[in-house]
C-alpha cells in the first residue's frame, strides 16, 4: 500500500485505518459467540463428547463400532433399504460413499482445495483393480487384494502429476481441472483401447475365501463381508486421518485453508502440503475405486459419470468442511437417501446440488460443526490452562476480555 | 496423465494414430471449421473472463448460462415451426428468424446469469463468505440448474432444428467457406469488439476495470460495485446467448441438458490461455483452441480427442505460462 | 546503542487521568529464548552485522518504490524502519522476507543471500515476520497458532505423523510445552485454547509476535505491531519488544509512531520517496533537519 499511497503525508490517515482494522478484529468476536449459539443438536453433543474423559469416549466409540459391525445382521427395520435395495449392499454402498467422503476432506476440507474431479481417482483405483484381476485383461494378473494398495500408489502419482500444475497457482484453476480431468478420464477409458471401452472388464478379482456352498464369501451379491471389509479400512483410515490432523501435516493444511500467505510466511511449505494433500486425497479415492470395482466385478466406462463427483463434494460440505467425522455422515447419508426413498432417487442430484448451495449460504459449516484438534496432546495442555489459574498477572490489555 | 496410460498399453495397438495426410488434406477446411468453433469458445470465454476480473472468481454455473440460452433458441426456433430439414425462406425471413432467436437466447441466459448472481452469489458476498464456499456454491448452483433442466426436459438431446443450409460463399486454397461460417465468426467478432470498446470507453466500463482493479477504492470513489457486478453477469450472459444462437445453428442435437458442461470447461481453459481476465485474451485464446481442437481431432481421427486435447491444453497453459498469451488483467487494460 | 533506556515519554500522557489501570510493567520470569529456542544458543553478542541490506531497489511497473537502500541491522539490536506515509517502509520489508522480488540489490542473513528463496526457507533461514493487518489463523487456537510457528523447526514427516513415530511424539509434547511458554510469555496463556478470531485485538496482536518468535527467528521484523493501540497498550509493548531484545533477539521495527519508535529503538533508518535520508541513534535522528522536514505536517503522535 505504501507505493500507492503517493508522497503526501495524510495526517491521521493511519489512525484511520488502525481504528478500523481493530474494529473489524473485534467485531468477530460476537459473530462468532452468535454462531455457538446456534450449532444445535450436534453443537451440543459435540460439547458433551469433548467434556467426556478419554476412557469414556473409547467406551462409546466402541459400542458405536460394534453397532455398525453388527448392522447387516440386524437390519434394523426403521433404517433397512429393503424391499428395494438389498440392505448389506446398501450399507458397502454408503461405507464406500464415507470413504470416499473422508478421502475428499483430506483435500477440501483440510487444505482448502476444491476437487470437483474426485471420480478420476476412484476410477483410476477401479480400473487398477479390474485391469489387474479381470480375465478380460491382457495384463499380468494378481491378487485382488494387492491391487488396495497399487491403486493406492497409481492414484497417488496421477494426483501428483495433475497437481503440480495446477496447485501451484489459485484454487479456482485447480477446481476446473480437476472437473475437467472427472470428464476427460471417461473420454480416455473410451478411446484407449486397452481400456476396453462400454465392454470393461468382467469379473474383477475378489479377496479369497469360499463358503461351504462352494460360494465365495465375498460374492458380488454378498454385502455382508464387503460392507465389514470396507468398515475395517475405513476405521484405519480414520485413525490415520486424525494421526495427520494432529501434527504439523494437519495444522500446514488447516494454515493453508485459512490463509495461505500468512502460512508461507510462518514456515510453511504450503506448494508442498497442498501436494500431499492432494496425493493422500487421490490414494483414499483409488482404494475406494478398488473396493467398489470388486464388488460389483464390473467396470466400464459408463460408471464414472462427472456428476457424481459433485455427489462426493456434496458428501463432505453437507458433514461439514473440514470434519472426518462429519464426512463419513455426509457421505453414507448421500449413498443412503437415493437407496432408503427410492421415490426421490431420481431427484437425488438436484437434492444435493440444492443442499450444496443451501448449506453454503446459510450454514457453511455443514450438518455437524466441528472444530479439527490439530496438536496430538493438545487437550492436556487446555484443561491446565482451564484448571490453573495462569501464574502470572494478566496484563493491561487483557482486562477488557 | 496420460503416459501412465500409454505405458499400459500393448504395443501393437493403433488407438492413437498420428495422421498427418490426412490433416495435411483437410488442413484449411479444418481451419476454418476451427475458427467458427473458435468464435463460440471467444464469446463463451468472455463471460468467464469478465466475471473472474471483476470477483476474481470462475463462475462455474456460466456453463449452465450457455445452455439456456441454447433452450432460448431451441423454443423459438419450435414455436417458429423450424423442423429437422430447412425451410425454404428468403434471405429476409432467415434474417428475422435468427434475430428473433438471438433475443430469446440472449433473454434466456442473461436472465440466468442474474439470478445466479442474486441468489448464489449476492448473500455469500453480503458475509463475505471465504472463497472456498463461493466456489462450491457456484458448482452447487451450476448443478442445480442442470437437473432442473434434466427433470423438465429428460437425458435425451433436444430434436435438431435446422435453420438454413449453408450456402458456399466462396473458395479459399480449394476450400469452400460457406454463409454460416462467415455469420458467425464476423458476428461474434463484431459482439467481442463492441464489449471491448464498451469496457475501454463507456461510463460503466470503467467502473467494471475499476471494480476489477480495486473493489474497496472504486467504491470508495462513488462506483456503485453491486450495480457493476449485475452489469457484468449480464454482459457474460448476452454473450453466452449469442454463443448459444451460433452454437445451435452449428450443432443442431447440441441441445442437451448437460450440453454446457464440456463447452464450458473448453472456454474456460480459452480464458486462460488468452490470459484470463483479458478481453483481448478471450477472443485469441477462442480462436486458438478452436484451431488446436479441430487440427487435434483430424490428426487423432476422433471427434473426441478435441474434449481430451482441449483439456491438455489447459494443463499445459498452466504450467507453462499460467498467466495466459496476453496476460494482462482487466482492470489494467487502459482506454 | 543506549539511547532508548531513558526515553519513555508516553507514560507522561498515559498515566492519571487513563481509564485502563496500570499494572506493572510485565515481570518475565521464563525468558523466551528458553521458550522458543531450548537447543539454539543465541548469540547475544551485540555488534557484528546481523542482516545486510544492499542497494535494495524495488519498481513496480514504472514507479520506484525503494530506490537504492542499503543499510545493516546489527546483532541484539532494536532497529526502527521509520518514514512518511508511502515511504517505502512496508515495500522494503516485504522485499526483505521475499513477499516482492527486488528489482536489483541485495539481501544477506549472516552474508547468506535471501534473494530468490522461497517465502518458507527465509523464515527457517532466521527472518520472521508479523503483518500490519493480523493475520493469524483464525479458526485454529492461540496454542496452535504458535505451533504452526514451532513446525518450522520441526522435522516430522508426512509418514511419520501418520505413524506416530517417536520423532512426532517427541515434537508435538515440546511444541506443547514451548507453545505454552510463548503465549506466557506475551501475556496470553489464559487464552491458549480460544480460537484465533475470537481474541481481543490486543491478544491477537500479542500472538502474533509468538507466533513470529516461534519460528525461532534471527532477526524478528515486526510490521506496525503498535496500530490501533491506545497508550497504555504501546506502553506494554514497548516493554515486550525490550523484554525480547534483552533476552538475545534482533528486532526490526516498522512503526509509525513517532514516540513509541524513539522509545524503544537503539538505531532508527529514516526512509522518504523510497530513498535513505537518515540512519542513526533517536536523539540524533530527533534534531535531523531533514527528518524534521520529512515529517512536517504530521503531528507526532497522532493516535493519542
Amino acid at each position: 500500500m505504501s507505493t500507492t499511497d503517493g508522497p503526501t503525508p495524510m495526517p491521521g490517515a493511519k489512525a484511520a485505518q488502525a481504528a478500523a482494522n481493530r474494529q473489524a478484529a473485534e467485531k468477530n468476536p460476537s459473530t462468532s459467540a452468535d454462531a455457538a449459539h446456534k450449532t444445535g443438536w450436534f453443537g451440543r453433543w459435540n460439547e458433551k463428547w469433548q467434556a467426556m474423559p478419554r476412557q469414556k469416549q473409547w467406551l462409546y466409540l466402541i459400542a458405536i463400532v460394534a453397532v455398525a459391525y453388527l448392522l447387516p445382521i440386524l437390519n434394523p427395520p426403521i433404517l433397512s433399504t429393503e424391499p428395494g435395495n438389498d440392505f448389506p449392499l446398501a450399507l458397502f454402498s454408503m461405507a464406500v460413499y464415507a470413504l470416499v467422503a473422508v478421502g475428499l476432506n483430506i483435500v477440501i476440507g483440510y487444505a482448502g482445495l476444491l476437487d470437483l474431479g474426485y471420480i478420476a481417482f476412484f476410477a483410476v483405483g477401479s480400473y487398477t483393480a479390474a485391469m489387474l484381476t479381470s480375465p478380460d485383461s491382457p495384463f499380468i494378473k494378481v491378487p485382488y487384494l494387492w491391487t488396495l494398495p497399487l491403486a493406492i500408489v497409481v492414484a497417488m502419482c496421477i494426483g501428483v502429476i495433475l497437481g503440480i500444475p495446477t496447485l501451484r497457482l489459485r484454487g479456482d484453476y485447480l477446481a476446473i481441472v480437476t472437473l475437467g480431468f472427472g470428464e476427460i478420464i471417461r473420454i480416455l477409458a473410451t478411446l484407449i483401447p486397452a481400456m476396453k471401452g462400454q465392454v470393461g472388464f468382467q469379473n474383477v478379482g475378489r479377496p479369497p475365501g469360499m463358503g461351504e456352498d462352494g460360494i465365495p464369501v465375498f460374492a458380488n451379491s454378498n454385502g455382508t463381508p464387503w460392507y465389514w471389509l470396507t468398515l475395517t479400512i475405513l476405521i484405519i483410515v480414520l485413525l490415520l486421518a486424525g494421526n495427520l490432523e494432529r501434527s504439523r501435516v494437519g495444522r500446514s493444511w488447516i494454515a493453508i485453508r485459512e490463509d495461505e500467505d500468512a502460512a508461507e510466511t510462518m514456515g510453511v511449505p504450503t506448494f508442498k502440503y497442498k501436494v500431499w494433500a492432494f496425493a493422500l486425497g487421490a490414494g483414499v479415492g483409488g482404494m475406494s475405486g478398488a473396493l467398489f470395482a470388486g464388488q460389483v466385478g464390473f467396470v466400464n466406462n459408463q460408471k464414472f459419470d462427472v456428476v457424481t463427483s459433485i455427489l462426493f463434494v456434496a458428501a463432505v460440505v453437507l458433514g461439514g468442511v473440514g470434519n472426518k467425522v462429519g464426512a463419513v455422515f455426509g457421505g453414507a447419508l448421500v449413498a443412503y437417501i437415493p437407496l432408503r426413498f427410492t421415490a426421490i432417487a431420481e431427484y437425488k442430484y438436484l437434492i444435493f446440488g440444492l443442499a450444496l448451495m443451501l448449506i453454503m449460504i446459510y450454514r457453511s459449516k455443514g450438518l455437524i460443526p466441528a472444530r479439527n484438534r490439530l496438536l496430538a496432546y493438545g487437550q492436556e495442555a487446555y484443561a491446565r490452562v482451564r484448571n490453573g489459574p495462569p501464574k502470572k498477572p494478566a496484563v493491561a490489555t487483557e482486562k477488557e476480555v | 496423465m496420460l503416459s501412465t496410460v500409454l505405458t499400459a498399453v500393448p504395443a501393437d495397438s493403433d488407438w492413437i494414430n498420428f495422421d498427418v495426410n490426412a490433416l495435411a488434406q483437410n488442413f484449411w477446411s479444418a481451419t476454418f471449421d476451427g475458427l467458427t468453433f473458435g468464435a463460440i469458445y471467444a464469446l463463451v470465454a468472455l463471460g468467464y473472463t469478465l466475471v473472474y476480473g471483476v470477483l476474481n472468481l470462475i463462475n462455474f454455473a456460466h456453463s449452465e448460462v450457455f445452455i439456456m440460452g441454447c433452450y432460448g433458441v431451441f423454443f423459438t426456433l419450435s414455436f417458429l415451426g423450424f423442423g429437422p430439414s430447412a425451410p425454404n425462406l428468403s434471405f429476409g425471413q432467415i434474417l428475422i428468424n435468427i434475430i428473433l432467436a438471438l433475443i430469446a437466447a440472449i433473454l434466456a441466459a442473461a436472465a440466468t446469469a442474474f439470478l445466479v448472481e442474486r441468489l448464489a452469489y449476492r448473500p455469500l458476498r453480503k458475509r463475505n463468505a471465504p472463497r472456498l464456499v463461493y466456489l462450491i456454491t457456484a458448482i452447487g448452483a451450476s448443478f442445480v440448474i442442470q437437473y432442473l433442466i434434466f427433470l423438465w426436459r429428460g437425458p435425451l438431446p433436444e430434436p435438431a432444428l435446422t435453420m438454413f443450409i449453408p450456402t458456399p460463399i466462396f473458395e479459399v486454397f480449394g476450400t469452400i467457406i460457406d454463409s454460416q461460417q462467415i455469420i458467425i465468426v464476423v458476428a461474434a467478432v463484431i459482439m467481442m469488439v463492441i464489449v471491448d470498446q464498451f469496457i475501454r470507453r463507456s461510463r460503466t466500463g470503467r467502473g467494471i476495470r475499476a471494480v476489477a482493479q480495486d473493489p474497496d477504492t472504486a467504491t470508495l470513489m462513488g462506483v456503485n460495485k453491486e450495480k457493476i457486478i449485475v452489469t457484468t453477469f449480464i454482459i457474460g450472459g448476452i454473450l453466452a446467448g449469442a454463443a448459444a444462437l451460433f452454437y445451435v445453428m452449428k450443432i443442431p442435437s447440441g441441445v442437451q441438458y448437460n450440453g454446457g458442461f464440456i463447452l464450458g470447461i473448453k472456454a474456460f481453459a480459452a480464458a486462460v490461455l488468452g490470459g484470463i481476465g483479458n478481453v483481448r485474451g478471450a477472443l485469441l485464446g477462442g480462436l486458438l483452441l478452436g484451431l488446436i481442437g479441430n487440427y487435434g481431432q483430424i490428426l487423432l481421427g476422433s471427434s473426441q480427442w478435441t474434449d481430451v486435447v482441449a483439456f491438455v491444453v489447459l494443463v499445459l497453459v498452466l504450467l507453462i505460462r499460467p498467466e495466459g498469451i496476453l496476460g494482462t488483467s482487466l482492470g489494467r487494460s487502459k482506454a | 546503542m543506549g539511547a532508548h533506556s531513558e526515553s519513555v515519554p508516553v507514560s507522561e500522557n498515559a498515566g492519571g487521568e487513563s481509564p485502563i489501570e496500570l499494572i506493572e510493567p510485565m515481570e518475565v520470569t521464563e525468558a523466551v529464548a528458553d521458550a522458543a529456542a531450548p537447543e539454539r544458543e543465541i548469540d547475544v553478542a551485540v555488534g557484528d552485522d546481523l542482516v545486510e541490506v544492499k542497494n535494495l531497489t524495488v519498481k513496480f511497473g514504472g514507479l520506484v518504490a525503494l530506490d537504492n537502500v542499503s543499510f545493516t541491522i546489527k546483532r541484539g539490536e532494536i532497529l526502527g524502519l521509520i518514514g512518511p506515509n508511502g515511504a517505502g517502509k512496508t515495500t522494503c520489508f516485504n522485499a526483505m522476507t521475499g513477499v516482492y522480488k527486488p528489482t536489483s540489490g541485495q539481501v544477506l542473513l549472516e552474508g547468506g543471500l535471501l534473494n530468490g528463496m522461497k517465502q518458507h526457507k527465509i523464515t527457517r533461514a532466521g527472518l520472521a515476520r508479523t503483518f500490519q493487518n493480523i493475520r493469524l489463523f483464525g479458526e485454529m487456537t492461540a496454542l496452535e497458532n504458535v505451533a504452526v510457528g514451532l513446525d518450522a523447526r520441526h522435522k516430522t514427516s508426512v509418514v511419520g505423523a501418520l505413524l506416530r513415530l517417536p520423532r512426532h511424539k517427541a515434537e508435538e509434547r515440546s511444541a506443547i510445552e514451548r507453545g505454552m511458554a510463548l503465549l506466557e510469555f506475551v501475556g496470553i496463556a489464559e487464552h491458549a485454547g480460544s480460537l484465533a478470531r475470537n481474541l481481543s485485538y490486543g491478544s491477537q496482536r500479542r500472538l502474533e509476535i509468538a507466533r513470529a518468535l516461534a519460528t525461532d527467528p534471527k532477526l524478528l521484523c515486526l510490521d506496525e505491531p503498535a496500530a490501533g493501540f491506545n497508550p497504555a497498550e504501546k506502553e506494554d509493548l514497548m516493554a515486550l519488544i525490550r523484554t525480547i531484545r534483552n533476552d538475545g533477539y534482533t528486532v526490526l521495527l516498522i512503526e509509525h509512531d513517532m514516540k513509541l519508535v524513539m522509545g524503544v529503538t537503539d538505531r532508527i533508518v529514516v526512509l522518504e520517496f523510497g530513498k535513505k535520508i537518515a540512519d542513526d541513534v533517536p536523539s540524533v535522528i530527533r534534531e535531523d533537519p531533514k527528518v524534521v522536514s520529512a515529517y512536517l505536517g504530521e503531528p507526532e503522535d497522532d493516535f493519542a
